[in-house]
């Protein structure tokens, strides 16, 4: 592969440079060396016709399980990079939650060496915040931070000490770190699988409210103004959230929060309508119609920051169960994008919104490398067609997992090319069906 | 068949000419129950299997005997425990099942849709005999059959049901059912055993008893199940049969000397029910475990393959 790239023709959507129109991009040296008018082609470029799609900064997805270590059956560190890239995504962060977790180099630097050897998307290891996330003593942060994780978490598992979360934040102070919160208060929670509503009461299926997230949100925002920490909301799903993280913001406390595309799309009725189909089971849950539009709502203005997919593989061995009994979480990666689109194409969200949202905003809040196309900027880019429409099907997924709630539908909008440090790793999605 | 359905899993799927076609079969269903050779051929060489992963003495004994009477051949598997982490899965299982052939599958389980999941899964007849806090249609089914015999019609009778409304899958199916046969559902008991947004399903909801069941017709008193108690929905069941409870002086002040009282059984005596009133004279309830077996006899009748025309030759 040639050492300069050239993409011409394409709509090029830029949201820190407020750029949005025809442009070439010449990256050179896994940099972008320009985005102008017009580009000479030095013999040997890489020349990529983008006529009729839109040429954006890689995504980056804040919130990704790989499953390596430890469940490889469902995911590995290269296939997740694979489905990644495959849906646009340059950078990911992967959850700590496997097996072991990781709250230790050992594991970091696995993961890290697993990335490098699959050479798709840049992968930025998350920690846990409590050892053996456990919820009750810090991890080695300093240990964590030195070998490469961008941020804390102990997703799937909210942080229910409310003094081991006020230490966890005073303590990733010294470390500049991001707490990111799985927020559900389990005794709220108890034994419900979804959204509390006329859904669940029909199904019959033990409930959980929206408040049992806002509680926890209430509670680290409080914790955040109390310690200066970080607070990175996981996965926003109810209207309480957004509310309390609007007015968070609005006093200037350091709180972000992510959204997850099945969030802004899905409601609780989809579980009753798919026949208590398990590919619509994950924590939080789909929510109320309301729920929905005060998170569409919340990303469009900015109180939710960025879109993340919480990408959750699981195998039938999980998911072809009883709705009681199969675990939580969806594929997200290689939907985002049109799952996201159908909200522009409806009228509710920008499209420089959705491209700031899925780059400009997750670099933004993680601190991490990309997000934008200025020159110099490391030549992580995507390309899109915004026009392709394809059905989802089980068989057109790179990751090893298709637990996925649109498989079987039509989608409109694919990620056409992948290039990450200036080497084309993903090119695909031409075919439509 | 019972109009376009071709298994019995929630009521909510079934239209008011669907539940008639039951109701209607069960009548001559019962007639056959009654002679003194309760025996007809209707589904000789047919097969059900009674696949139950929650126990249930009533229910199951009632499925089996509307197989026999019709000359199908039951069997009854119990499963100790519907956990997947023991043995197999609930798809497997299933599919173990289905290669013997039985033209209905009759399945009890503590997951909510788990008898959706099967019905996904294997080409028979799927009858729900209650799946957690969804539906138990059979026994919506029976009320309605109870409540129409007693009173001669259900149009525009009213229907007070009393008791843990979030747990219940017989509420749920009375819930899907009366209504669509022109009878009004008002629902009671503690705000801690209403589920959220019930009245979207056409009820209305009181937490008081008296308004609940005065000049009803008829008055479904559920069972209170101990483990309710301190989970915490309610503080114990003094509280409960005092404020919630129908004993029979308040039957008497309150209700309408026709009223029926109905209970899914079992009773838990002196909690929701006092004995002189699950023994008086507006009770039903032995006459609803008479009626379980004709109803059930139709809805297996009819999903094996059976000729309405023909059940009861």
């Amino acid at each position: 592969m040639s050492d300069v790239i050239i993409i011409e023709g394409g709509r090029v959507i830029d949201p820190v440079s407020g750029l949005d129109g025809v442009r070439t991009v010449v990256l050179r040296d896994g940099r972008v060396a320009e985005v102008a008018e017009r580009a000479d082609r030095p013999s040997g470029a890489t020349i990529i016709d983008a006529r009729g799609k839109w040429v954006t900064p890689g995504f980056i997805d804040l919130h990704v399980h790989l499953r390596e270590p430890g469940q490889e059956y469902k995911e590995t560190v290269a296939t997740g990079a694979r489905a990644a890239v495959a849906g646009g995504f340059t950078s990911i962060v992967c959850m700590p939650n496997t097996r072991p977790v990781n709250d230790t180099l050992a594991v970091t630097e696995l993961i890290l060496a697993r990335a490098a050897a699959a050479g798709l998307a840049r992968v930025y290891p998350c920690g846990c915040i409590s050892r053996g996330s456990s919820g009750e003593e810090l991890a080695e942060y300093g240990e964590l931070k030195a070998g490469g994780c961008v941020a804390l978490s102990d997703d799937g598992k909210p942080v229910m000490s409310s003094s081991l979360m006020r230490r966890a934040l005073e303590y990733a102070r010294a470390f500049d770190l991001p707490l990111t919160v799985h927020e559900e208060d389990l005794a709220l929670v108890g034994k419900g699988v979804m959204h509390e509503g006329a859904a669940s009461t029909r199904l019959g299926l033990k409930g959980i409210p929206g408040q049992a997230e806002e509680v926890m949100v209430l509670r680290d925002i409080a914790l955040a103004e109390l310690t200066g920490g970080r607070v990175h909301i996981a996965h926003a799903s109810s209207a309480g959230t957004v509310r309390a993280v609007r007015e968070a913001k609005r006093r200037g406390l350091a709180v972000t929060a992510e959204v997850t595309p099945h969030h802004l799309s899905l409601t609780d009725e989809d579980v009753a309508s798919s026949g208590y189909g398990t590919d619509f089971k994950m924590s939080p849950p789909l929510r109320s119609a309301a729920d929905v539009a005060a998170c569409v709502a919340g990303l469009a203005d900015g109180t939710l920051d960025c879109i993340a997919t919480d990408h959750a593989p699981h195998s039938p061995v999980e998911k072809d169960l009883e709705f009681d009994a199969a675990l939580n979480g969806v594929v997200g990666l290689e939907t985002a994008f049109p799952v996201c689109l159908a909200l522009v194409k409806a009228g509710r969200l920008t499209e420089r919104r959705l491209i700031e949202a899925l780059t400009a905003s997750p670099a933004r809040v993680f601190g991490l490398p990309g997000g934008s196309l200025a020159r110099g900027a490391p030549a992580d880019v995507a390309i899109l067609d915004p026009a392709a429409e394809w059905l989802c099907t089980a068989d057109r997924f790179h990751s090893k997992s298709t637990n996925s709630p649109w498989k079987g539908r039509r989608l409109t909008g694919r990620c056409t090319h992948a290039i990450v440090g200036g080497r084309l790793v993903h090119q695909g999605g031409e075919e439509n069906s | 068949m019972i109009g376009r359905q071709k298994h019995c899993i929630a009521l909510e799927d079934f239209s008011r000419e669907e539940l008639l076609q039951v109701l209607d079969l069960a009548v001559s269903m019962k007639e056959v129950l009654l002679r003194p050779i309760k025996k007809v051929p209707s589904l000789r060489g047919k097969s059900v299997v009674n696949l139950f992963f929650e126990a249930s003495t009533r229910t199951r004994s009632s499925f089996e005997i509307a197989a026999k009477v019709l000359s199908a051949d039951a069997l009854n598997w119990t499963s100790a425990s519907s956990s997947v982490s023991k043995g197999e899965t609930l798809i497997d299982t299933a599919r173990n099942l289905e290669a013997m052939r039985p033209d209905v599958l009759v399945i009890r389980h503590s997951a909510g849709g788990a008898p959706r999941l099967v019905a996904q899964h294997v080409a028979c007849a799927v009858v729900s005999a209650g799946d957690g806090a969804h539906e138990h249609p059979s026994q919506g089914l029976l009320d309605c059959f109870t409540i129409r015999e007693k009173l001669g019609t259900l149009e525009g009778k009213t229907l007070a049901i009393v008791g843990d409304i979030s747990h219940s899958r017989v509420a749920r199916s009375d819930l899907h059912a009366f209504p669509k046969l022109g009878t009004t559902v008002r629902l009671c008991g503690p705000p801690t055993m209403i589920p959220a947004g019930v009245e979207q399903l056409g009820c209305t909801v009181t937490h008081d008893l008296r308004t609940a069941v005065e000049g009803a017709d008829a008055v479904v008193m559920l069972r209170i199940q101990h483990e309710r108690i301190g989970d915490p929905l309610i503080p114990n069941t003094r509280e409960y049969s005092r404020l919630w409870g129908l004993n029979a002086r308040k039957a008497r002040d309150w209700l309408k000397p026709s009223a029926l009282i109905l209970h899914p059984g079992p009773i838990n005596r002196g909690v929701e029910l006092s004995p002189d009133v699950a023994d008086g004279p507006h009770s039903v309830i032995l006459d609803q475990v008479q009626n379980g077996v004709a109803v059930r006899m139709a809805i297996l009748y009819l999903l094996a393959g059976g000729d309405p025309a023909e059940a009861t030759a």
